[in-house]
């Protein structure tokens, strides 16, 4: 079974590829340009969250605020991207340098990066508040255009995600610069010892977060067409947990963009799933949590084996 | 010198910081209703932020987000259990502490047979929990029997009864730290686990007691939670994720691991409840108490980190 152990990727796959085919035998109709549309349609934020907290685990940190970061782009562009772009655009850049001062922060302080998102998810959620104390705001026209496009043969949320899962792939995992980023949670010592200025590295990879964490929220709202103050708030576990679904782990940098697409898409399914098999609205959490919980240990299985020979 | 090194006193100096500022707002008056009020609230994060400073003490990566499910689903049945009906206080409670253990047993079932991280041990199987409490929940609201609503709302010698419930709680705990061979095996266990194991310490055994503490604790204060607000909700046990964390931090515990502070929690449950009400006496809306909430929680955690660099 190295097999497993060499190609990383290969069980998330095969546990999307496993789902996607108990939805397409509970449901046959879900097989369609529109059914598949529908089932990842809200994949696409989720996706994009889960690529910034992986950025975040490759430098063996955690980001408990993303929900609340997310949530806060969403009133940020329902409101001022749509009203007066420019200076939402200026907000939305002031994010995601924020999110990079942070990193440097943490890093220079050497802080608990937990505790200091966990207080930060506090001031996101206050300030997103402040922007929409109740739900409204408009999507801009071109977001939502862009987030119901068409395109011919396949859907956009597969577009999407591939678009995502590539150009991370490049970005994380082909480029000089993210591996050094990854070697940062490998140890983050002997980058610093090889002349790397871990510091600006932390800030870069905190800002890939804040970049992806604004893009989650522009393509939330694209799809929503409206923002609340809540609206993303789950977003901080189900990125946590695409993250390590798609083969991440917490420490030594070791992540897989495209594992985590998946990992998100896997989510994003599982909620269909359970919806199609006409399971009791009551247990439709807990089976989430339940499948959760299979894969992994599908996962742990494989890897063991894999120890062991 | 020796007091300004102690861990916890920054949360209490905060606190009380935080209860002098409303104090003065108000002239003077309210102050004895205001700490009974900060009293009464903080002892609920206080008894779940004990546990959770258990787990941190475990050592980086131990941490339960199955909490505030384990507290709803605690809640919700034992008032279901007991079904308003009078004397059934004690039965309650007990199922209140099973379910504790229950869902503790799980949870490092989780962690120790299938090698899962706690984050998404605790996470995943807390949305199971979750699952349970609303489906035995089904939007019925149960009254708590009458005799525990007033224990739980009561005082006794002035001092609300879910406070001095919480202190006996904490008692316990320190002198558990403070003075036991398990406090020694955990502070030991946090420091270094391949060490402790080494020295003979049965670290599996430690690691279990400390993931059933945490959930016992909850369920808990679920229960008191519950008997508190007159019936369980689903969502009553939201808040206290993200606080129990806060608390345990803010408190001067070591997210690092190994290190426990047990006057520090209770600092810091109180400063948590005081800032809000501090925040709320001056007129901030809601968005402003946030960040400001937030803004003080990086600064103490700041403020904390260069106190030890100088040390």
């Amino acid at each position: 079974m190295t097999l497993f152990a060499r190609y990383r990727i290969l069980l998330p796959v095969l546990s999307l590829a496993i789902l996607l085919a108990a939805t397409f035998y509970m449901q046959p109709r879900a097989m369609s340009y529109f059914g598949v549309n529908l089932l990842f349609n809200l994949a696409v934020p989720i996706a994009l969250a889960t690529i910034a907290q992986m950025c975040i685990i490759m430098v063996n940190d955690i980001d408990l605020s993303l929900g609340a970061f997310v949530s806060l782009v969403a009133c940020v562009v329902a409101t001022f991207l749509n009203d007066t772009p420019l200076l939402g655009l200026v907000i939305l850049l002031a994010l995601v340098l924020a999110y990079a001062a942070l990193g440097a922060v943490i890093h220079a302080l050497d802080l608990p990066a937990i505790v200091v998102t966990l207080g930060m998810s506090f001031v996101w959620g206050g300030l997103a508040l402040f922007i929409l104390p109740s739900p409204g705001g408009s999507s801009p026209d071109w977001l939502r255009t862009l987030m119901t496009v068409k395109p011919p043969f396949v859907p956009m949320a597969v577009v999407a995600s591939v678009l995502i899962a590539g150009i991370t792939h490049l970005l994380f995992i082909r480029s000089g610069l993210g591996t050094v980023l990854r070697g940062v949670g490998g140890n983050a010592r002997s980058v610093a010892r090889a002349g790397w200025p871990v510091i600006r590295l932390k800030a870069l990879a905190y800002g890939c977060a804040g970049l992806f964490g604004v893009l989650a929220g522009m393509a939330l709202v694209g799809l929503t067409t409206s923002a609340d103050a809540n609206i993303a708030l789950r977003y901080t576990l189900l990125s946590i947990a695409g993250v390590i679904l798609g083969g991440g782990e917490f420490t030594g940098g070791k992540v897989s963009p495209v594992g985590a697409v998946i990992g998100a898409l896997t989510l994003t399914l599982a909620a269909s799933f359970l919806s199609f098999l006409r399971l009791s609205p009551d247990w439709q959490i807990g089976a989430q949590g339940a499948i959760l919980i299979l894969v992994l240990t599908a996962r742990l299985l494989f890897t063991r084996r894999d120890a062991q020979a | 010198m020796k007091l300004l090194h102690k861990p916890w006193l920054w949360s209490w100096v905060a606190a009380a910081a935080a209860f002098a500022l409303t104090v003065t707002l108000t002239g003077g008056s309210g102050a004895s209703e205001l700490a009974y009020a900060a009293l009464s609230f903080g002892a609920f994060a206080a008894i779940v932020g004990l546990g959770q400073m258990l787990v941190i003490t475990l050592g980086p990566g131990n941490v339960d987000l199955s909490i505030p499910a384990t507290m709803t689903l605690a809640g919700t049945l034992a008032l279901k259990t007991m079904g308003s009906d009078p004397g059934t206080a004690w039965l309650g409670l007990g199922v209140a502490i099973l379910v504790g253990l229950g869902t503790g047993l799980a949870n490092f079932t989780l962690i120790y047979l299938l090698r899962l991280p706690p984050i998404i041990a605790t996470l995943a199987a807390s949305l199971v929990y979750q699952s349970i409490a609303i489906w035995s929940n089904r939007g019925l609201r149960i009254k708590p029997p009458e005799g525990l609503a007033d224990f739980a709302t009561g005082r006794f010698f002035g001092i609300s009864n879910v406070a001095l419930v919480g202190l006996a709680l904490s008692v316990v705990i320190w002198v558990l730290l403070e003075r036991s061979v398990w406090g020694r095996w955990l502070l030991a266990s946090g420091q270094n686990l391949r060490a402790a194991r080494l020295a003979g310490i049965p670290v599996e055994a430690v690691r279990a007691a400390t993931y059933l503490a945490v959930t016992v604790f909850a369920a808990i204060a679920g229960y008191l939670l519950a008997s508190f607000s007159g019936g369980a909700a689903l969502n009553m046990g939201t808040e206290y994720l993200l606080m129990s964390i806060a608390v345990v931090v803010i408190g001067g515990t070591s997210i690092a691991g190994g290190s426990s502070n047990v006057p520090g929690v209770w600092g810091a449950s109180l400063f948590m409840f005081l800032v809000v009400s501090m925040l709320n006496s001056y007129g901030a809306g809601a968005g402003v108490r946030l960040i400001l909430t937030g803004t003080i929680i990086i600064g103490i955690v700041i403020a904390a980190s260069t106190r030890r660099a100088t040390r």
